[in-house]
Order: structure tokens, then C-alpha cells, then sequence
């Protein structure tokens, strides 16, 4: 009974501190601006059931592919278990599915045995791969600090959830051997039937149910920490793969997102009867394109909390290949630590965090007035954005869906239309456009090829 | 050619009351590269040598904008594609087709939402329409009978709109052997030239982009590299210059290759 209300307890308090930090990240994600991404829902589905469930893009690189498959799989069928425990949990029951089950508990269990022990190879072998292998792409500098230690804290807390599961099944299989009274028969599961013996054969009844009763906290506490580590890590991705699938832009990647501000100004401006509308001219000059995160679109932002940081993008961008400083992957990781950022700063509500011309008497931090004085800008240089050549390789290669080209476009956009800076050498080929219709200034007429060509 | 080449104009056809079946874009490069010109005159030789029944804007085209609006300069892009949108719907134009990945993918993806709706397409897949339909028939040994050929997928085709096959069912037609690069198809690797990149000096590292993918070609001693993209074509062409191979290595648009290789109808 005790142990019930100490887990009630443990779990009460886990979600109870888990729940704001997911709905920090939600209303992180709602700072950016309103935009239509979804406008077919069943192929919306399609990409959640092919992409996210399916793993459909991950295969484009098939060895991490299949590792990542035995841990995402051996993910989703302990999730069964992890539901007895809650139940065993809060109503101190032991194994509350086995007798209700009986052979198909064996089956499932055993399933869930056999996926572990995949698990546990993928995990070293992930483990190998960012400490020992130095896979490029998982040790470049923009993973340096907190993405690195990130990414073998959750590889180590899925080992311990594996020796959780061992010890609470390997003892349990001894101890029904045994006899033991509440351990009720299951069959033998499929590797801890011999695994169990082999390690805690021989050992005593109180010191076997000690073992099963620390597998069993063990593996339930990690489950806990998780549920809070989570919102801090890009680990986030078992959750967001699933939204972020749903909500990815449906038009063709060559398409860019219209500016409809911009389309309406140069309308008025082509437009003789509007040449004088005075009401155009009296408005605040608006900024054009993004800054900063709220000047993004919401979609933008969830891109940004669903990178698991694997890098393929940067594996396959031609800037980052030929040794520009352009990384897909920082820009997108850029825009989550500034979400971040802004989200902690709104919650502090200091008044400091208020831009100084809307600094009133009694006025309330919000979105709406916030500065800090800082931008996206401070976290990627102009000669990442220039850098890049909107091949949609970055697009292309992402497992879950997220498009790093969008973001880099907004942010040119800004640099050219409000700060009216940009590369200079794109200056003469605006200014030859606008005033020849031509890329290049060329005195040439337009059609002198068909001229020549027609003359033979 | 025993014809007399025609390559009429939309405003001809407009005086007569008509329209053609089709627009054919020609494109700032089109227009003014030395390179891409020959390529405009060449799919202009094929469409006579089809009847296809076309013309170009002439002095009334304009740029459509691309490379502002990927710079970041929306309102030149406006501006330009709400002028062309203008010129394109008083001509009542339905079909576009162009020689340009850019200028396909902005007027088929972009100009609709701005008021352009059009059917757009590339000459690539015009020109596997038509010999799919034997209106282009080919020469049973072509010059490129048996060469190691390789394709390059421009971006804008490719990843942007999908198109990857038709290309490739081409240069089957003219009976070239097709070696792939590592990086083809959905995994293509960019010339160097979009986003604007053409109009600018790269920002500092360790070589250019279409040094690294003509070194790519080059390793699968293709004798012919493909491109679908006036801007590949200046891209590679330097590149192959970079690893002195520019002798060696010829880069071709599909159209180029198949104008020598028709059967005169």
C-alpha cells in the first residue's frame, strides 16, 4: 500500500511539473504568425502514417535507418507495458495484464523482450557512432556543449531503461521458478527465461524480489525523467515527428511563400487611380520578412522543436559541403534556442523586456511589446543566409519533415526589403531587372538571338 | 533543315486575330547568354522540325523575377511578375513552355496565386511528349549511339517540381549510356548557381559548388554531362574549365542534342 501512494505520488508530481513545460513549448510554437500549411487533410495523414509511423524517409541512409528502427519499435510495444506498470502502480497489483492475457501476455512480453535486446545493440551502436566513430555529420562545432551531452544522456537513459527491464523480468523469471508467492506463472519470455538464470540463478528469494522491485522502479522512474527531460532536449522529436508530419507544406518545394503585404503595395503602385491614396503614405512603415521568432511563421518554430539535430540536412547542403559556414541544421536549432529564449524572458514579465516606446505605466509584457534588444540575428551571421542556394536539398533529406530552406528565405527577405542591405553584388542585378527586365545590363534588345537566328 | 526557320511572335499572332498552341519562354538567359542562346535557337529549330504551332514574347518578355525574389527583394519580384502576368493573360496565353527550371518553376508555382494561371512546361518533357508521339522522329544511329552519358538534375526540376524522368526517358530515346552520379535524382547535387548565387561572388570556403559537382561528373567518365538549366550549363561548362577538362567533358541541353539527331520530316 505504501509503495502505491509513493508512486501516486512520483507520478502526480511528474506530470504535474511535465505538463507547463509542454504548454511552454506549444505557446513557444504559437508565437510566430498565423499561416495555412494543411489544405488536404488525407494526404496531411499520408505523411503522419508514412513518414512519422512508417519511418518512410529515414531509409534514405539505411544503416542508421535500421538501428533506429529497433529503438523506435522497441518505443512504441513497451509502451503496453509501461501501461501495466501504471496500473500495477497506482493499484499495487503485479503484472495486472498476465492472467487476463495468459499466452498472448507471453507473446506480447517476449516481443517486447526480443525489440530490448535490439535496442541495446542499436544504442551502443549509436553510442559508437557519435563518441568513437566520429560520424561527421554528428560532430560538427554547432553541436558542441549542451546538443552533445543531449545526445548521450538520452542514448544512456535508454540503457538504463533496458537494465530496468532486465532486472524486473530476468528475477521475475527466476523467482516464478521458484514459487514465489504473488509471482503468478507467465511462461517464459523470450530472453530474460534464460537471461534471468543466468544472472541471478542461486540468489535468495528476498534478494531476487529486491532486484525485481529496482528493475521495476528503475525502469518507471527513468520513464518519469524522460517525461521531464523531454521539453529540454531534441529528443522532443518522438512526439513532434508525429504534428510536424501533419502540418508539412503541401505545396511544391520550388514554391515560395507569397508575400501578399508587398503584392498589394506594388498593385496600388501600378494602379494610376491609387498613385495618390494619402492613407498608403500616413501608415508606420511596415518591416517586411523576419527578424526575429515571432516574425516567423508558427510553422517555422515547430520545425524548429521537432529537429532531432541528426544533420542530414547539412550532410547534403552544397554550401556546407564546399565549406561555407551555411548549416540547415543550426539555422533551424538557431530559431528553437531564440523560441526558447523569449519564451523565458516573457515568463520573467520584466518590464526591462518591453520595447522603450511602448514602455507606459502599468504596461504587461507580452509578445506584442517585447524586445530584448536582440533578433535571430544574433544567433546566425549574414553569411549563412547569403550562402545558400535554395536547392531544397535540406528539404529533401529531413526524416521528419522540416524545411530549413523557409526560414533562411524570411530572413533575406528582411535584410533586403526593411533593412535595405544585402549583398552588394545583388544590387546591380535588382536595379537591372527593375529598369530592363533583365538579370544582366545588357543594351542588347531581347529578341536580337531570334534576329540573328532568323537571318541564319 | 530544308525549312526556312520560323520563330513568329505573339503580337504577329494577335494582329491576325489568333493564338498559338503554345508560348515558348525564352528566358534572360535564353535572351542574352551566348551559351543558352543556342539552346533557345536549337528548341526553336525542333519545334519548327515538329509543327508545333508556337512564338515568344519577343521584346515584350520580361524577367519573371526569380532571382529577386529568392534574393530576398519581393518587390521587384511583384513588380515583374505582375507585368508578365499582365502581358501573358492579354495575350490569353494557356500553354507556356520553357527552357528555363527557374522560370518553369516561378510561372507554373508562383504566377497562379498572383492571377497567372497557365499550363507550364519544361522543354524537356515537351520534347518527350513529342517524340513519344513521333512527331519528333530520331535518326536510328545518333551521334551519341553507345556514349557514356551522364544527367544532371537541376534543382529547380528535380527536388523543386519532381521531374526526373522525362530527361532521362530523352536521352534514352537518342540511345546514350546512362551512368548515373552518386548524387542524382531526389539527391542531386546543386550547380551553385540558385538562390541568386549566380549573380554574386561565393562567401568564403573551401571551393565552389560547381567545382565539386563537375569533379562528381568527371569520376563517372562520362563523356557527355547533361543539364536541363541554362544556369547548370554556365556552372559545369566553368567547372570543367577548373579541372581542365573542358575538352574532355562536353555539357549539352537535351535540346542541342537531339536538333542534329531528327529525321527531317
Amino acid at each position: 500500500m505504501i509503495q502505491a501512494i509513493i508512486f501516486a505520488v512520483i507520478a502526480v508530481a511528474t506530470f504535474a511539473i511535465a505538463i507547463p513545460r509542454y504548454l511552454k513549448i506549444r505557446r513557444n510554437i504559437l508565437l510566430g504568425k498565423d499561416e495555412t500549411v494543411v489544405y488536404d487533410s488525407g494526404e496531411a495523414w499520408k505523411n503522419v502514417a508514412l513518414v512519422a509511423f512508417g519511418q518512410k524517409k529515414m531509409f534514405k541512409r539505411w544503416i542508421p535507418a535500421v538501428f533506429h528502427l529497433f529503438i523506435y519499435v522497441a518505443f512504441l510495444f513497451t509502451q503496453i507495458e509501461l501501461i501495466e506498470i501504471l496500473i500495477d502502480g497506482f493499484f499495487n497489483q503485479h503484472r495486472f495484464f498476465a492472467n487476463a492475457l495468459g499466452g498472448f501476455y507471453t507473446l506480447i512480453i517476449s516481443t517486447i523482450e526480443i525489440l530490448s535486446l535490439l535496442a541495446f545493440v542499436a544504442t551502443f551502436v549509436f553510442l559508437a557512432r557519435r563518441n568513437l566513430l566520429k560520424t561527421p555529420r554528428l560532430s560538427m562545432s554547432e553541436l558542441d556543449g549542451w546538443p552533445k551531452l543531449d545526445g548521450n544522456i538520452i542514448l544512456y537513459l535508454e540503457l538504463t531503461l533496458l537494465v530496468g527491464i532486465t532486472c524486473m523480468n530476468g528475477a521475475d523469471q527466476v523467482l516464478q521458478d521458484l514459487g514465489a508467492a504473488k509471482y503468478t506463472d507467465t511462461g517464459d519470455f523470450a530472453v530474460t527465461s534464460w537471461l534471468g538464470p543466468l544472472l541471478f540463478g542461486g540468489l535468495s528469494e528476498s534478494t531476487l524480489i529486491g532486484i525485481e522491485r529496482f528493475g521495476w522502479w528503475l525502469h518507471i522512474l527513468t520513464v518519469f525523467g524522460f517525461i521531464l527531460y523531454l521539453p529540454i532536449s531534441k529528443h522532443l522529436h518522438i512526439f513532434m515527428a508525429f504534428p510536424n508530419t501533419y502540418f508539412a507544406r503541401q505545396t511544391q518545394k520550388g514554391k515560395m511563400v507569397n508575400m501578399p503585404e508587398v503584392e498589394k503595395e506594388v498593385r496600388s503602385m501600378m494602379d494610376p487611380n491609387a498613385a495618390f491614396d494619402e492613407s498608403v503614405m500616413d501608415e508606420e512603415l511596415p518591416e517586411f520578412g523576419a527578424q526575429d521568432v515571432p516574425d516567423m511563421s508558427w510553422k517555422n518554430i515547430m520545425d524548429a522543436y521537432t529537429c532531432t539535430e541528426c544533420g542530414r540536412c547539412t550532410a547534403v547542403c552544397p554550401a556546407n559541403i564546399t565549406g561555407k559556414k551555411l548549416s540547415p541544421r543550426k539555422i533551424v536549432m538557431d530559431i528553437r534556442d531564440r523560441a526558447t529564449e523569449i519564451g523565458e524572458k516573457l515568463d520573467s514579465g520584466k518590464t526591462e523586456y518591453i520595447a522603450e516606446d511602448k514602455r507606459t505605466e502599468g504596461a504587461v509584457l507580452t509578445v506584442d511589446n517585447f524586445d530584448d534588444g536582440k533578433s535571430l540575428f544574433d544567433y546566425i551571421t549574414r553569411e549563412e543566409i547569403h550562402a545558400c542556394t535554395t536547392c531544397n536539398a535540406c528539404v529533401e533529406a529531413c526524416p521528419i519533415l522540416i524545411n530549413p530552406l523557409d526560414p533562411i528565405l524570411r530572413l533575406r527577405r528582411y535584410e533586403i526589403l526593411t533593412e535595405s542591405a544585402g549583398p552588394s553584388d545583388w544590387m546591380p542585378m535588382f536595379t537591372s531587372i527593375e529598369n530592363s527586365g533583365s538579370v544582366w545590363a545588357v543594351s542588347d534588345d531581347r529578341d536580337k538571338w531570334r534576329d540573328e537566328a532568323l537571318k541564319g | 533543315m530544308a525549312k526556312k526557320l520560323s520563330i513568329p511572335l505573339m503580337s504577329e499572332y494577335a494582329a491576325e486575330g489568333k493564338t498559338p498552341e503554345v508560348l515558348f519562354w525564352v528566358g534572360c538567359a535564353g535572351s542574352y547568354d551566348a551559351r543558352a542562346q543556342k539552346i533557345t535557337v536549337a528548341f526553336t529549330k525542333i519545334l519548327n522540325e515538329a509543327n508545333v504551332n508556337f512564338a515568344v514574347l519577343g521584346k515584350e518578355e520580361s524577367c519573371t523575377g526569380d532571382p529577386a525574389r529568392r534574393a530576398g527583394n519581393e518587390f521587384v519580384f511583384q513588380m515583374m511578375a505582375l507585368q508578365n502576368i499582365e502581358v501573358l493573360n492579354m495575350y490569353n496565353v494557356k500553354k507556356i513552355v520553357t527552357t528555363c527550371p527557374h522560370c518553369f518553376n516561378i510561372i507554373k508555382n508562383e504566377y497562379p496565386e498572383l492571377g497567372g494561371k497557365y499550363e507550364v512546361m519544361h522543354h524537356t518533357q515537351l520534347l518527350q511528349s513529342l517524340i513519344d508521339e513521333g512527331r519528333i522522329k530520331l535518326t536510328d544511329s545518333t551521334e551519341f549511339k553507345g556514349k557514356t552519358i551522364t544527367y544532371h538534375d537541376s534543382c529547380y526540376m528535380g527536388r523543386g517540381n519532381g521531374v526526373y524522368e522525362a530527361p532521362r526517358a530523352v536521352l534514352a530515346a537518342l540511345d546514350g549510356n546512362l551512368v548515373e552520379m552518386p548524387r542524382h535524382g531526389k539527391n542531386g547535387l546543386c550547380c551553385g548557381a540558385g538562390g541568386a548565387q549566380m549573380f554574386k561572388e561565393d562567401e568564403l570556403g573551401d571551393r565552389s559548388v560547381n567545382v565539386e559537382r563537375s569533379a562528381e561528373a568527371i569520376n563517372t567518365r562520362a563523356e557527355i554531362v547533361v543539364a536541363n538549366c541554362p544556369f547548370c550549363m554556365v556552372m559545369l561548362n566553368d567547372g570543367m574549365k577548373a579541372h581542365d577538362k573542358e575538352d574532355e567533358v562536353m555539357v549539352y541541353d537535351l535540346a542541342e542534342m537531339i536538333v542534329d539527331n531528327m529525321v527531317d520530316g
